[in-house]
């Protein structure tokens, strides 16, 4: 028989773990409501299609929409060829585990540098010789990726069966083609997911580009855009919302952004499951 | 008979501890070959140097000679070597890819591109290994929807693929049922009318069944080798007898 203290202090620790679970998806539903309801009425067709313009007092984030995409397609083609290469450098080549050890360690360390660290570090190396530029910005972007794109590709080519390779080596293939025909192919999924992951990332960046890509509001092309100074769609918002006062923008973008950070982390969770019953 | 392949005072050390000692054997062409003995005894180390596939662990010396056909395996580009002396393991190992694709894996490593030639080669190689009337409406499927009886023949199939002169079979039917180990078997004795097989068991009556010669192996030792009849019914060797007859192991 529990005794009434007993049965009063389990009703109590219950009534606890129920409030702590009100509050935090009370917050989370909140904030997604909020920024929501905010942000979805503003989000026009002139809006999204449109650049900005004094004459005509107008505001449109076409230009910070085009240089989010820029960005991060110029920060992917970078970083993919890097990060996939160093992980399988250091997964099949590299011989000296003291040596891979320690970048393993250097590279989860990066990873939970601030970003703003990386945008300072990239406007004296980047943005102070090429020009305050959205490639200035995506070269910062590449080394915050690196150990992301890396480390997934790392742990999806150890999950790779030695008995792979031992059978393809078994047949005389060499070293590179047994990564080219049979390892690689067996971890797309790691890559994608890194891959995933990194854009989620880059969409997200405000710090790191406030140093290196520039506030410019302007649409150019793919080339001429990498040239120039430019807002990605985190950095717009900052200036919408802290310099100019313009919160139903800065809402509308806000909004925007969370529906493409839901869109992402759907997506990877796809993927992986994708890929694991492909696995079995 | 000639033989193909000679060890002479081979020893190997996986960094301290020395798994081979002096071996000397010479195996002779076209026939079955079985290394038998006590878990730890050296007969897969042994089997792993014949094609090299010790090269891919750390650590490893070797000491002695090994040749093949007459030239020193160690000296010799490792691929060729590999492709004349081809290898099945102990778990099937098919690629996760389709079963075309991983029976022309190795011709198309070795520069086979063209369409017709890849189908036949194909076609001949599971014919040979016995599997083709069961596959041959799937060619496209993927490899690893078969049974594991039949990964293990398709794996020999990928083996034949390359025309090598050399089968080495690490304990291929152990992780298969009796059906598909009869089948393996078969296969093994029609397979030595072209090919050298050297086969690693742990089956005595295996074996018993399907080698010409046997090789026992105790602690990195070459104790006893000789015809298999032979070696089961009047080994020289006490520790032979003893191993044999069931007496430990």
């Amino acid at each position: 028989m529990i005794s009434r203290s007993r049965k009063l202090f389990l009703w109590t620790v219950r009534c606890l773990m129920g409030l702590a679970v009100a509050v935090t998806g009370g917050i989370t539903l909140f904030i997604v409501f909020y920024v929501l309801a905010q942000g979805l009425p503003n989000i026009t067709w002139e809006l999204l299609s449109t650049s900005p313009s004094y004459l005509s007092d107008r505001i449109g984030i076409l230009p910070d929409i085009l240089n989010t995409v820029y960005i991060i397609i110029a920060t992917l083609v970078i970083v993919l060829p890097l990060g996939v290469g160093a992980a399988v450098y250091l997964t099949e080549y590299a011989t000296n585990r003291r040596i891979v050890s320690v970048i393993e360690y250097a590279a989860e360390a990066l990873s939970g540098i601030p970003s703003i660290i990386y945008g300072l570090v990239g406007m004296l190396m980047f943005s102070n010789n090429i020009g305050t530029s959205l490639m200035a910005g995506a070269l910062t972007l590449v080394i915050m990726n690196l150990p992301t794109i890396m480390r997934n590709t790392q742990e999806s080519l150890k999950t790779v069966p030695q008995s792979y390779r031992e059978g393809a080596f078994g047949l005389g293939a060499g070293k590179w083609r047994v990564i080219r025909t049979v390892v690689l192919p067996n971890c797309v999924d790691g890559i994608v997911t890194g891959c995933i992951l990194s854009v989620g990332r880059i969409l997200g960046e405000s710090a790191a580009l406030l140093f290196t890509a520039g506030f410019a509001h302007m649409a150019n092309g793919f080339f001429e855009g990498l040239g120039s100074a430019g807002a990605t769609l985190t950095v717009a918002l900052y200036i919408y919302a802290k310099e100019q006062g313009e919160f139903e923008v800065a809402f509308a973008i806000a909004s925007i952004l969370m529906i493409l950070a839901m869109l992402i982390n759907l997506s990877a969770t796809l993927v992986t499951k994708k890929f694991q019953r492909r696995k079995k | 008979m000639n033989s193909i392949i000679t060890a002479q005072d081979l020893c190997l050390w996986y960094g301290q501890s020395q798994a081979l000692k002096n071996i000397n054997i010479q195996i002779p062409e076209r026939s079955i070959t079985a290394l038998i003995g006590p878990s730890g005894c050296g007969k897969s180390t042994f089997l792993k140097t014949l094609n090299r596939m010790n090269d891919l662990i750390n650590g490893v010396r070797i000491t002695g000679t090994v040749e093949y056909n007459g030239t020193d395996i160690f000296s010799q580009d490792v691929n060729q070597l590999r492709k004349e002396v081809g290898m099945v393991f102990q778990k099937p190992n098919p690629f996760p890819m389709s079963i075309y694709d991983n029976v022309a894996y190795g011709p198309r490593t070795h520069g086979i591109r063209n369409k017709a030639q890849l189908d036949e080669i194909v076609e001949r190689s599971l014919r040979d290994a016995a599997i083709w009337d069961e596959v041959k409406d799937r060619l496209k499927k993927n490899a690893l929807g078969l049974s594991g009886g039949q990964q293990q023949r398709l794996c020999i199939a990928r083996a034949l693929a390359v025309q090598p002169k050399v089968l080495l079979m690490d304990e291929p039917t152990s992780a298969l049922d009796p059906i598909s180990t009869l089948k393996i078997e078969e296969l093994a004795t029609n397979l030595k009318e072209t090919y050298t097989i050297v086969i690693v068991t742990h089956n005595m009556q295996q074996a018993l069944r399907i080698s010409d010669r046997t090789a026992f192996f105790l602690l990195g030792e070459l104790v006893e080798y000789g015809d298999t009849e032979q070696i089961f019914s009047q080994p020289a060797d006490k520790r032979t007898e003893d191993y044999v007859t069931g007496r430990f192991g």
